[in-house]
């Protein structure tokens, strides 16, 4: 690892001076980052320490709840209001990583974490996302851990999170801080697409931090159910995840969230397959049919042709979970 | 000296623009080397004699309880805790394995909360607690998790032991250990290419019903 500088933040004022200079990361938990920085992917002249600032809490508020960006990983999971409020959001937390990491990790830094692409990792081989202009190569590569939707011809990473495809179902807003103020994002909004910039994974501008994200209240905890497709039973990164939450009348649904990790360079919001649910009665009928629609548009490459019968079927089962079908 | 004085402490805000120190550090130390001679100029830069002049320059404070011994020690920024802990203190308890965070060798305690310690800074446990494999046991006495995993036999090569142990201590300690299902989930950071995962488990069961405080 190279050598840098480190700066422990004791202000918010203190990271946004800090970052306006080339060269400066911010470290939370590091769990991403150092990894990086001991691959060789970055090498930053100066690390910013946030830890210490006072952004940890988890906070009932008028419309919801409210995470700070600093609140742990396994702390959010087993938080009483989360699992009284957000249950989804605990149970895609208990999926991602291990307990010593969720230790670790914050909510911001979950955000932040970029793909595990192995072709991004290894910087002996082409990578748009690491080095913009080289090429891919996962596309014509081992891409069975790749994209199926949204992606482009310089890029099929996929976000390794879970915890976002809980946030993206969930409606939840991103609150970010510069030099210019506080500014709201929708989750569904914060990470991006490859397009032709696959090395920018999201929206938020470089001398940007996150202080917290909002999720406003719903009627989803009773039907909630995240459910992850692995190569192992644990502590792997998702082939395909499902995050479904449903509000149920009697047999009817009056309204469904439904994401999807694993699949796409961003937690993928499956508005469609949404739409189509509210007013269905719940059948497994149903879910197979909002799974289909889920899957228009996907396009799979040489080895993950596979996550084209998984996904759909992950749908559905994540669903009947969801709803008690199961 | 002013300025070795002040690159001696943690660097705070006001220090921010002081981004080209390490170049400056590094420049000032060939330019004295090259005043010399140029064969020990070249020599120098061979060792990179730069970088070290840089590195010693950038060690910073880390005060730290480790085991219950308070330790005032001077580190690279870029020192994982866990290379502190082996390196600087000869902890070599703590084991290496991927020092990338996939496998839980290096689990240890911080302010009682189980972390890989391969991904940790040691910079930033400053002013924390850490417990290693070292402070477990009471003198002679092992504690009850190291007797348990010596009766089930929950190793072979033993290398994954002592991020094993911190691990379940841990898990016990969570509320983590209330069936075999839940153990072996909340055990998943903690890789053991022999496989000894049944004892593993075998022990952290008889610890957790033996309902000690531990």
């Amino acid at each position: 690892m190279k050598q840098f500088q480190y700066q422990r933040a004791s202000t918010q004022q203190g990271v946004l001076e800090a970052i306006s200079k080339p060269g400066t990361k911010i470290i939370a938990g590091g769990t991403n980052l150092v990894d990086h920085m001991k691959h060789g992917l970055i090498a930053p002249d100066k690390l910013v320490d946030i830890t210490h600032l006072p952004l940890k809490g988890i906070t009932p508020t008028k419309t919801g709840l409210h995470l700070g960006t600093l609140a742990l990983n396994s702390v959010v999971s087993e938080d009483a209001l989360v699992l009284q409020k957000q249950p989804l959001l605990s149970m895609a937390l208990k999926a991602g990583a291990s307990p010593q990491l969720r230790n670790m990790a914050t909510v911001g830094g979950n955000m932040m974490q970029r793909t595990r692409c192995t072709y991004f990792y290894d910087t002996t081989m082409p990578c748009n996302k690491r080095e913009p202009g080289t090429g891919c190569g996962a596309m014509e590569g081992y891409n069975r851990m790749h994209a199926i939707f949204g992606a482009s011809a310089q890029c099929i990473a996929v976000h390794p999170s879970d915890m976002c495809v809980a946030l993206a179902a969930l409606d939840a807003t991103v609150i970010v801080v510069g030099k210019k103020g506080q500014r709201h994002i929708p989750f569904t909004e914060f990470h991006r697409l490859p397009d032709d910039h696959p090395e920018l994974d999201n929206h938020l501008a470089k001398d940007e931090m996150i202080i917290g994200v909002d999720i406003p209240d719903n009627n989803f905890a009773k039907n909630s159910y995240y459910l992850k497709v692995r190569d192992r039973q644990s502590y792997a990164f998702a082939l395909v995840s499902v995050a479904a939450a449903l509000d149920l009348s009697g047999g009817t649904i009056k309204k469904a969230r439904l994401a999807m990790g694993g699949v796409a360079h961003k937690p993928w919001r499956l508005f469609e397959a949404e739409k189509f649910m509210e007013g269905k009665s719940v059948t497994e009928e149903t879910f197979k049919q909002a799974a289909q629609i889920a899957l228009q548009g996907a396009k799979a490459y040489e080895y993950n042709a596979f996550k084209l019968k998984l996904a759909p079927a992950s749908i559905v089962e994540a669903l009947k979970q969801a709803s008690g079908l199961a | 000296m002013e300025k070795e004085k002040n690159h001696s402490r943690p660097v705070e805000e006001s220090d921010v623009k002081d981004n080209s120190r390490r170049d400056f550090l590094k420049k000032s130390a060939l330019m004295t080397a090259v005043a010399l001679t140029p064969v020990a100029a070249a020599k120098a830069a061979e060792l990179h004699i730069d970088e070290r002049i840089a590195g010693a320059f950038e060690k910073m404070p880390l005060n730290v309880e480790i085991n219950g011994v308070a330790h005032n020690l001077m580190v690279e920024p870029r020192s994982t805790l866990l290379d502190i802990l082996r390196e600087q203190l000869d902890l070599t308890g703590t084991k290496k394995g991927c020092d990338l965070g996939q496998c839980g060798a290096c689990t240890v305690h911080v302010d009682g909360h189980r972390v890989n310690s391969c991904l940790t800074l040691g910079i930033m446990v400053n002013g924390k607690k850490v417990t290693t494999i070292e402070g477990l046991a009471k003198g002679n006495q092992l504690h009850p998790m190291q007797e348990a995993f010596l009766k089930h036999d929950g190793f072979q090569c033993g290398y994954c032991t002592p991020g094993q142990i911190m691990s379940a201590v841990a898990c016990v300690r969570e509320g983590h250990a209330n069936s075999e299902h839940e153990i072996r989930e909340y055990m998943s950071g903690n890789i053991c290419r022999c496989g000894a995962y049944p004892n593993i488990v075998n022990a952290i069961q008889e610890v957790k019903e033996g309902g000690m405080a531990i």
